[in-house]
């Protein structure tokens, strides 16, 4: 760059022409606007007080604090507490009322529901599923088929203490005998039981081990059951007629049943919940469709 | 006093001054359009928000709103719901088209008569000339030294700026709220924050776009003459210095003294009058907003010499080629009639036509259904099958509707909501729909174990009132493939 190239003038437009060349083509000097600088100073001074004022320099194991003691953990905190207050009427009527009381179509049962379901996804989903549709052991909580009640108090009993949960002195217990494994019955009665099941369900046609299953269930099963196999929801004893199963309805499943029995576990969420999330989570489930 | 070279600056720096412009006041044709121009788009600015329209009890009674909390648009007897929000897509591609074709034909004149840049700045400039005079008193003032005249003269003419920033940013906030309502909280103090802090970010750019940046919004912040410079053609109006007919120049002296010389007096009027502070004569520059008032400025120079006007004129590209060589000026006519203008005017128009046949054709009862899948059905214990639906019913009239939902072409089916019992369950069931609302409900249909799977079928949502009118939406009902 010499000094000659500085000097050049463009003859057309008597602007200054930048002393780069390419291919013999040049390129005028057009300075910026003196305000577009004044704006790029104010950013990076507007940026300076950004890094006092908020957390802005990464230490080790924290930030800057900035003069403000802003942070987003404070942000949240002051959300969730504005968000308590907010709620805190709503969870009082929740409290102060018996979760049969409340109306069903009323803005605090819609409340509770949303709650619930917000709840259910939390501790519910891992065995019933996002849904709630439940699998194989994992009742179906959409469905009208209950094992020990679907009204909202009954519900909200099972959800409260549980089913066969240890620790719970409320808690709900039955005991379905494993009338293989114990002996109780020999492999050829037992599948004669399966028969008759399947026949009562609707499953298979009439046939003589059926038969023989009648026999049997009557004097093995009804007592649970009932004598006409729809169940007993004292004792959580499902209805054997309907279309229903919890461990699979098919042959080789009711076989594994009868033989080794069944007996599920809940978990009491008295325990581990407040009363008013297990009163919403009693809502929430009673509004999937099912619910008495 | 300012071409290319001043503009940018003296050579050498990076960075160059705003060069001090002091547009000179004109009168002439193109200026008293601009005033009739400024006066009417000002005036559609500030009152169309006060203008009352009423549309009953359940819905505002502002003939303009964006009703952003309820989500709604309302325009004169048109409103536009959220999901109709394809008719502001519709209106955005009419404006650039219409920005096209007016382009295409008449050239910058968004940029000179309707652009809100201008005409604030334009606003902005009269009342600097109302307070410190015209240009000469202008620049004198500048020079003089602190005084309590100059003082008095500055703030006058800074709060006069902030006033009509105040103005044009209060003027804004009536569009998304009631007006008169919003005008006495606003005085009150009790309107909301948002309003407050609209109106003082919409004074501090009217301020410094109208009072202090001017041209340079035009020259380097706007998009426009970029795009506008790439679809002017040879056959669009642009504001063109005649030079055949000006050049040489000459001043009066000289003219008597027997040299050939052009119209052109280097009187400097046209620059002096120019908002941009560019020369004209220096041919067609990206500065030029095509404001005309060069032409105004020149013209009576012309008449003050006694020589035709259009010195400085309106001109196409062709027609300047033919009256170099001699042809008389092209009536405009031919400028705005051609295959071009029609194509654009022809995208503008369609569009324009498909939307207000949409709009005349638009169903205001709507009903969308989306099917629950988690589970997609549910056995139940009796043998049947449920499945779930949301399912939503907008009612777009300002009034209750009664409306009834029912379901086609699904065998056996019964349906009932998550607010009533099973044993209500029925081939349809009725509800009110509240005025403006989408109404959302959980729908469940029960329907026998067997048939297709899955199985296509509908809802129809039918209003009960003498008005009638109705939708559907097409559905899908789950069974199992096995006992389980
Ligand atoms: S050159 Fe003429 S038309 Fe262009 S901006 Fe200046 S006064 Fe307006
Ligand atoms: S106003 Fe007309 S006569 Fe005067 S300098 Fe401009 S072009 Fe020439």
């Amino acid at each position: 760059m010499s000094e000659q190239d500085k000097k050049q003038i463009d003859a057309a437009t008597g602007v200054e022409v930048n002393a780069h060349e390419w291919d013999g083509i040049q390129e005028l000097n057009t300075p910026l606007p003196r305000w577009w600088l004044w704006s790029f100073y104010a950013c990076i001074v507007f940026a300076l007080g950004y890094v006092v004022v908020y957390p802005a320099i990464p230490f080790r194991h924290s930030a800057s604090a900035g003069t403000l003691g802003w942070t987003s953990r404070g942000e949240l905190k002051k959300e969730l507490a504005s968000a308590e207050i907010a709620r805190a009427a709503t969870v009082k009527a929740l409290a102060d009322t018996p979760i049969e009381a409340i109306d069903p179509k009323s803005p605090l049962m819609r409340a509770a529901v949303e709650g619930g379901k917000a709840a259910f996804k939390v501790n519910c989903v891992q065995c019933h599923g996002s849904g709630a549709a439940g699998s194989k052991g994992y009742p179906n909580l959409n469905d009208d088929d209950w094992l020990w009640g679907g009204n909202l108090k009954e519900i909200h009993a099972t959800l409260e203490h549980g089913i066969r949960q240890p620790g719970d002195d409320a808690t709900r217990i039955s005991q379905m005998p494993a009338f293989g494994r114990d002996q109780l019955l020999t492999a050829a009665q037992i599948q004669d039981v399966v028969s008759y099941v399947r026949l009562v369900s609707r499953q298979d046609p009439a046939t003589a081990s059926a038969q023989q299953g009648a026999k049997l269930f009557a004097d093995n099963c009804a007592v649970c059951h009932g004598t006409d196999a729809k169940g007993n929801r004292t004792l959580g004893a499902p209805n054997l007629t309907d279309p229903i199963w919890l461990y699979g309805g098919d042959r080789a499943s009711l076989t594994a049943t009868v033989t080794n029995a069944r007996a599920g576990v809940m978990p009491a969420w008295g325990q581990r919940l407040d009363p008013v999330t297990v009163k919403m989570l009693a809502a929430y489930v009673h509004s999937l469709g099912g619910g008495e | 006093m300012s071409n290319h070279a001043n503009r940018t600056g003296k050579a050498g720096g990076l960075y160059a001054r705003r060069p001090d412009i002091f547009p000179r006041a004109v009168d002439g044709f193109y200026r008293r359009l601009k005033w009739a121009v400024m006066a009417a788009t000002l005036a559609v600015y500030y009152v169309t928000p006060w203008i009352r329209w009423d549309r009953g009890p359940y819905a505002p009674n502002q003939a303009v709103l964006v009703d952003l909390a309820n989500r709604r648009f309302y325009f004169f007897a048109i409103e536009i719901w959220p999901h109709e929000f394809y008719y502001v897509a519709g209106l955005l591609v009419m404006a650039g088209i219409g920005l096209f074709l007016l382009t295409a034909t008449v050239g910058r004149a968004w940029c000179g008569y309707a652009c809100p840049q201008t005409v604030w700045t334009d606003l902005f400039l009269h009342i600097e000339r109302m307070i410190d005079g015209d240009r000469n008193a202008q620049m004198r003032l500048r020079n003089a030294p602190l005084s309590v005249t100059k003082v008095a003269k500055r703030v006058s003419k800074h709060s006069a700026w902030l006033a009509v920033g105040v103005l044009t940013g209060g003027a804004w906030i009536f569009y998304f709220a009631d007006a008169p309502t919003l005008l006495r909280a606003f005085v009150t103090g009790t309107a909301a924050p948002v309003a407050y802090s609209t109106v003082a970010l919409l004074t501090a750019t009217t301020y410094v776009f109208g009072g202090w940046m001017r041209e340079q919004v035009c020259i380097y912040m706007c998009p426009w003459p970029r795009i506008q410079s790439a679809m002017l053609d040879e056959r669009s109006l642009i504001v063109t210095y005649k030079d055949w007919r000006g050049e040489p120049r000459s001043h009066g002296i000289k003219r008597t003294e027997g040299v050939p010389t052009g119209d052109c007096i280097d009187c400097n009027a046209c620059v002096q009058v120019c908002p941009t502070g560019i020369d004209i004569r220096n041919g067609p520059q990206l500065a030029c907003i095509t404001c005309a008032l060069c032409i105004d400025a020149c013209d009576d120079m012309m008449a003050r010499i006694g020589r035709p006007r259009g010195l400085i004129d309106y001109a196409t590209f062709e027609d300047c080629e033919e009256e170099r060589k001699g042809a008389p000026p092209v009536p405009i006519r031919r400028t705005i009639l051609r295959s071009r203008t029609f194509l654009y005017f022809g995208g503008w128009a369609a569009i324009g036509i498909a939307m207000a046949i949409m709009l005349g054709a638009r169903t205001r009862l709507d009903l969308s259904v989306g099917q629950e899948r988690n589970p997609l059905y549910v056995q139940l214990s009796d043998g049947s099958v449920r499945n779930a639906y949301t399912v939503k019913v907008r009612n777009m009239e300002t009034r209750p509707r009664p409306v009834r939902i029912s379901i086609e072409g699904l065998p056996g089916a019964l349906v009932w909501d998550s607010l009533s019992e099973e044993s209500t369950a029925a081939q349809s069931l009725t509800l009110t729909v509240a005025p403006d609302q989408v109404e959302r409900r959980r729908l469940y249909v029960r329907a026998p174990r067997t048939g297709p799977q899955p199985a296509d079928f509908r809802f129809r949502v039918t209003a009960l009132d003498p008005q009638g009118g109705g939708d559907d939406d097409a559905a899908r009902f789950d069974r199992p493939e096995t006992l389980r």
